[in-house]
């Protein structure tokens, strides 16, 4: 039964109905892959401002990885840097947790159900490859685009 | 082990797999709340018998001390046993020569070994600006990065043969591919990931035909079949030792002599050298030419333990029960709906690797269900990602036989793979 912890029901109806799956205009672009298994993602993140408008992404990969890249959009878009910043925060330190941390609901929302995942550790980075994806993104977006507010 | 075993007793040519598992401490493993190991990920690792592990306690409890140095008796023991182990990997791979016999820590220095030599020889053998070199599309990533470094440093031109869509070598275009500017053709005696086994005949003598020296990839091979290096006609094979109930950190290069004498070393340091002064060096003879530093002794001294394991049972033996296994597993596999197999599809000239891709269901996720079930396959790219490119897939699941591999298991594979198709579903 430890496989429905990972594999739990929010995560499997994210990995079958991705949300803001597809690229469309972006302020910056990266892809990050995940050499020990082949997964990859293609990222674009658009900013008005220090307001994150839309993430967006092409990907291939495992229920995890694709799972988490919808819950990502989900968590992050109409967000400030900062605010997405902080929840991308309290994500990589649940996934960090091996099987400990539960994780702020107020904060990860529908990314707590992936605090079972953090006991894989081959897992783990299939998790964060879209948020390391993102951070990337957006430090580039920022880069280009410096905030004024 | 599973409910349905009614076909497995019609399997002709298994060993006696309830005596062999018995030798096999891990297999006696329970999982997950009392699920026996189901080890299916013999292509990227063996387990290894008590024999093997017997032997490595009997090394560091009674005889430890640095090889070829030093008087005393557990020098001279540790000197015996390290240099009877290459006795051992000579005859069972039959090399004429015991000095043909190099031991390094694994398959991917063995071919590091032999392009570094090439860089670095004088002619005939120099690699350079005006040379090609020719590999296969299914190789291992071992078998392609020393050549693409090589290339790299000497301006040479790296070509390769690409695949069937059956997942065979496409030999078509062989007479474009190796050229009288071929200076060294490397390829995979048997695929990690397609199962597939190469025609070595027809490559060694198109290669012979030009002067080039041909490199085997022994990796899938050595721990399966009989391994004859004088029929093979190659002038080097690399193998390693962990895939063939062997520990990890032993690798072998079997070079021709003549070869080994000619060419230059690789690392520099004790036990590589004849003379030294502050200016400069002469070198021991091959194979000792290679093994600079303290070598992997006890590592070697288990290697031995492995290829005596081995040869009791018999090459012939163990590559008739892969077969049988193999040709069972391909049969029920294909029951399977929405599976697809990565390579052969008969046991045709195919070793006891299958690599499936299942529906959309990714790899990573195959893998983890299969575990839950006690079930051991490699998932991934299988460090041969361009096969994976070829074929237009991320990723594949793997499934792998060895001697101690049971009809059963292949039936427990099965009852897994409809497990995963109903969580997924």
């Amino acid at each position: 039964m430890k496989l429905d912890s990972m594999y739990q029901d929010i995560i499997l109806d994210h990995y079958r109905n991705p949300h803001g799956k597809g690229l469309r205009d972006g302020d910056a672009e990266v892809h990050h892959v995940n050499p020990t298994c082949g997964d990859e993602i293609t990222l674009r993140v658009k900013l008005d401002g220090s307001t994150v408008v839309d993430v967006s992404y092409e990907s291939q990969g495992c229920s995890i990885s694709q799972a988490s890249a919808s819950v990502l959009n989900d968590l992050v878009v109409g967000k400030t840097v900062g605010e997405a910043q902080a929840v991308q925060e309290a994500f990589l330190e649940l996934m960090q947790s091996k099987g400990q941390g539960e994780g702020d609901e107020e904060v990860l929302e529908d990314a707590v159900a992936f605090a079972g995942v953090s006991k894989y550790p081959a897992r783990v980075k299939c998790a964060l490859l879209s948020w390391m994806a993102w951070k990337d993104a957006t430090a580039k977006a920022l880069a280009e685009h410096p905030a004024t507010d | 082990m599973t409910s349905s075993t009614h076909e497995s007793a019609v399997l002709s040519g298994l060993l006696d797999t309830d005596a062999i598992r018995k030798d096999f401490p891990v297999l006696q493993r329970l999982l997950h709340d009392g699920k026996p190991l189901v080890y299916l990920d013999n292509a990227a690792t063996s387990q290894k018998p008590r024999q093997v592990l017997d032997a490595l306690n009997a090394y560091y409890e009674r005889h430890n001390a640095n090889v070829h140095r030093g008087v005393h008796v557990l020098a001279e023991e540790a000197t015996a046993l390290y240099e009877g182990a290459r006795d051992k990997v000579a005859a069972f791979v039959n090399a004429p020569s015991r000095n043909e016999v190099v031991f390094t820590k694994n398959a991917s220095e063995s071919l590091n070994l032999v392009a570094n030599m090439l860089t670095w020889a004088d002619e005939p053998y120099r690699v350079d600006a005006e040379s090609e070199i020719v590999i296969t599309e299914m190789e291992h990533h071992s078998n392609i990065v020393p050549w693409q470094l090589l290339s790299q440093r000497t301006g040479a031109k790296l070509k390769w043969f690409g695949l069937t869509d059956e997942g065979r070598l496409d030999l078509s275009n062989i007479d474009e591919l190796i050229t009288e500017k071929t200076k060294v053709v490397s390829f995979t005696l048997v695929s990690n990931l397609l199962g597939t086994v190469n025609p070595v005949e027809a490559i060694v003598r198109k290669a012979q035909s030009v002067g080039a020296l041909v490199v085997i990839d022994a990796s899938q091979a050595a721990p399966h079949m009989v391994l004859d290096v004088q029929a093979l006609e190659a002038d080097f094979v690399a193998f390693t030792g962990h895939k063939m109930l062997a520990p990890t950190g032993i690798g072998v290069l079997w070079g021709r002599q003549e070869l080994l004498e000619d060419l230059p070393p690789f690392l520099g340091g004790g036990e590589m050298i004849e003379t030294v002064t502050m200016g400069s060096s002469t070198y021991a003879p091959a194979p000792h030419k290679f093994e600079a530093g303290t070598p992997p002794i006890a590592q070697a001294v288990g290697l031995g333990a492995a290829v005596d394991y081995l040869t009791g049972i018999g090459m012939e033996r163990i590559a008739a029960h892969e077969h049988a296994i193999t040709e069972y597993a391909l049969e029920r596999l294909l029951e399977v709906p929405d599976l697809r197999i990565i390579g052969p599809r008969t046991a045709v000239d195919r070793g006891a690797a299958i690599s499936f891709t299942l529906g959309d269901i990714h790899p990573h996720d195959v893998g983890q269900v299969l575990d839950e079930q006690g079930i051991a396959v490699r998932v991934g790219h299988h460090c041969a990602r361009p096969v994976c490119l070829r074929y237009g897939i991320p990723a594949t699941t793997r499934a792998s036989f060895y001697l101690y591999s049971t009809p059963g298991e292949v039936d427990a594979l099965v009852e897994g793979l409809h497990h995963v198709r109903n969580f997924f579903g």
